[in-house]
């Protein structure tokens, strides 16, 4: 603002960056009114009770997005639940354990787990994963855990489960390659703080993963907003079905699988508005999500006075 | 200040330029009325598509000065494109609805092009036989009222079959498509209380089952899980040779879906076939019929604006329901009987342009 010299070299690059900041907020505001407009006609239609209504049958023109918005939100819940664990025991080994000559390749695996492109993920899903699940998981589960409501039914590998699986493998590369490089930039000066005071190599590594929980949590909240919007993989396995029910070996079904599967056939005006209304709760759920995340973290970083900064 | 001006100044130069380039990126490819080929462009239903692009490939080369795209983006697309008319011709599995049709700008023409067909195929082990189905059974099997695969009502047209008493997994499509409207129609032909409960369309509300996306995602989910039943196109069964089941049809016969048994659909229904072509031949009569086949067609307007182009699409037309129809066979496709091909012929010969028909 008081910039003295007027070189002009530097207005057309302050030009220029300002222009690619703003157009990505111009694309976001620019889908919102694309999204909400399109829907217009549904959301007239149905109102709120959209939101709440479990009936989805475009024979009848009855739409509800409650089932497709439980499918997104517990399979995310799930594939976070499995690979938080495993993305942070990954990070840890590779920055405080491994040793040179193993992080570098392990590191790269992992980091290539994350290029596979979606629809590999969801052809091995079907072919090896579901048929895996099947035979070795979700029998021992229902035999064990079968007094819980969410190893019961009929087990058929396609399902709930199978999509929290495929999505925490799909996002456990993300999360863990951020960790990784959080747990990397924690200074060394409070290793050897820890350490020169006794603590123990676990000490020392608990000193560290919470100096980077802010950090961390960001590393998540990226994951988790892979995972709501991970369609084709999650299309294969999860079974398609819109339904509610506790059981997690039932099919079921996320909202961007929905949109993926029914917009190429869908003719009538109201089920495409009710398509583009899906997509625009879509948008809101992961905003909704991700403003959680971040009070979460905000909250961290008070208690811990941490040291990183969150991603 | 005079920082922040000149900045300013360069994102609105720089807009316009981006803005530009956008403008001119996006000409929709208005070729005017330059000398150059005719280009024609086509989208909808997937099913005919490997047909579709074979026949663009062999026309193409007959025809240097015509250059036609298809894209398969579904049936829904196909009509809502050709409603928009932002393409030439749509394509559609299951004919258009009478309100569909009122909303279009003019009047569409439905042009069969080839015939298909739905077959059921199941996953059961130690039973080497095809299995049989009647209809109410299959009805039942996907209304989820027949649970078990040694239900009575499915041994009663298996005799000798060792069925298993192992509980039933529907495997339905999970995308829009035309493959489920033709089930589903076939479904509510046969099933009152399909047809109250659930009815006809490409994304019905299944009453149970899994489902799997595309042809290939209901079969990879019926190859990989034990005692389940689903459904796919023919084509896609005969290619990956997966196991079929014979259809009780409405003459009472047990029949396996094949080209000829759904040729023999087409021209069980000619008699029946109204003017316009629309027509559904789901449970035709006839003891050689395979009761769950359709047309597939193309959409084109009867009235063309453009002389060129539209002469373009009716020679093509032309070309594809006659030698065309001599591809359909390796492509596993049932081609037209002589009849309807008759009855197309009338209809392309009607199509005009400022008055005037276009083929000759």
């Amino acid at each position: 603002m008081l910039s003295p010299t007027g070189n002009t070299g530097d207005t057309i690059f302050r030009g220029l960056m300002l222009l690619v900041a703003l157009f990505v907020v111009a694309i976001v505001i620019a889908m919102v009114i694309a999204l909400a407009s399109d829907s217009m006609l549904s959301i007239r239609q149905f109102g709120f009770g959209f939101l709440t209504s479990s009936q989805w049958n475009p024979v009848k023109g009855e739409y509800g997005a409650l089932p497709f918005i439980y499918g997104t939100v517990v399979s995310s819940l799930i594939a976070l639940l499995i690979s938080v664990p495993f993305s942070l025991g990954i990070a840890v080994f590779l920055v405080e354990q491994a040793p040179h000559y193993i992080a570098r390749p392990v590191g790269f695996l992992v980091e290539l787990l994350a290029a596979i492109p979606s629809v590999v993920y969801g052809l091995w899903g079907i072919f090896v994963l579901a048929p895996f699940l099947r035979v070795h998981v979700e029998p021992p589960l229902a035999r064990w855990l079968g007094w819980l409501p969410f190893f019961q039914g009929s087990i058929t590998g396609i399902g709930l489960l199978t999509g929290g699986i495929i999505l925490a493998i799909m996002v456990t590369p993300i999360i863990s390659a951020v960790v990784r490089d959080v747990l990397a930039a924690v200074p060394g000066s409070q290793r050897e703080a820890a350490l020169a005071l006794g603590a123990t190599k676990w000490e020392m590594i608990r000193v560290v993963l919470v100096n980077g929980a802010p950090g961390i949590a960001g590393a998540v909240i990226l994951g988790l907003g892979r995972a709501l919007g991970e369609t084709m993989a999650v299309t294969m396995v999860i079974g398609n079905r819109p339904q509610i029910s506790a059981s997690l070996f039932d099919p079921s079904y996320t909202i961007a699988s929905a949109i993926a599967n029914e917009f190429t056939e869908a003719t009538q005006d109201l089920y495409l508005s009710a398509l583009v209304e899906l997509g625009l709760i879509l948008f809101l759920v992961t905003f909704i999500v991700n403003g959680i995340a971040r009070i979460l973290v905000w909250n961290v970083t008070r208690k811990t006075g941490g040291v990183s900064r969150a991603a | 200040m005079s920082a922040w001006k000149r900045s300013a100044q360069s994102v609105v130069l720089l807009g316009a330029f981006v803005a530009l380039s956008v403008f001119v990126g996006c000409d929709p490819g208005n070729k005017g009325v330059s000398p150059g080929p005719v280009q024609l462009q086509g989208a909808g239903a997937t099913f005919p598509n490997p047909l579709y692009q074979k026949w663009l490939s062999e026309y193409g080369k007959l025809h240097a000065d015509v250059k036609i795209d298809y894209q398969s983006i579904g049936s829904g697309g196909g009509i809502k494109q050709i409603k928009d008319q932002t393409i030439d011709f749509g394509a559609s599995d299951t004919p258009m609805k009478d309100e569909d049709l009122k909303s279009a700008p003019s009047e569409l023409l439905h042009i069969p092009t080839v015939l298909g067909a739905v077959v059921i195929t199941y996953n059961l082990e130690g039973v080497a036989q095809a299995l049989r189905f009647s209809p109410d059974v299959v009805a039942d099997i996907f209304l989820g009222k027949i649970k078990k695969w040694n239900d009575p009502r499915i041994a009663a047209d298996n005799a000798g079959a060792k069925l298993p008493a192992a509980d039933i997994t529907v495997v339905h499509r999970s995308d829009g498509s035309g493959t489920s409207g033709v089930f589903t129609d076939y479904l509510s032909k046969v099933s009152p209380e399909w047809k109250e409960k659930v009815g006809a369309g490409p994304s019905p509300s299944w009453p149970v089952g899994i489902g799997g996306k595309g042809n290939e995602g209901v079969t990879g989910q019926v190859k990989q899980t034990p005692n389940t039943i689903g459904y796919v196109e023919l084509v896609y069964a005969v290619q990956n040779k997966l196991p079929v089941a014979q259809i009780k049809n409405a003459s009472g016969a047990f029949v396996e879906p094949s080209i000829d048994s759904v040729i023999a659909a087409a021209a069980a229904s000619a008699a029946n076939t109204p003017d316009d072509l629309r027509v559904s031949i789901t449970n035709a009569q006839g003891a050689q019929v395979y009761p769950i086949s359709s047309y597939t067609y193309i959409l084109v307007y009867k009235d063309q604006k453009d002389a060129a182009k539209g002469k373009a699409v009716v020679d093509f037309l032309w070309w594809g329901i006659h030698d065309g129809e001599n591809f359909a066979k390796d492509l596993h496709y049932a081609a037209l009987p002589a009849d309807i091909v008759k009855r197309t012929e009338a209809k392309l010969n009607s199509i005009t342009a400022g008055g005037i028909a276009l083929r000759k």
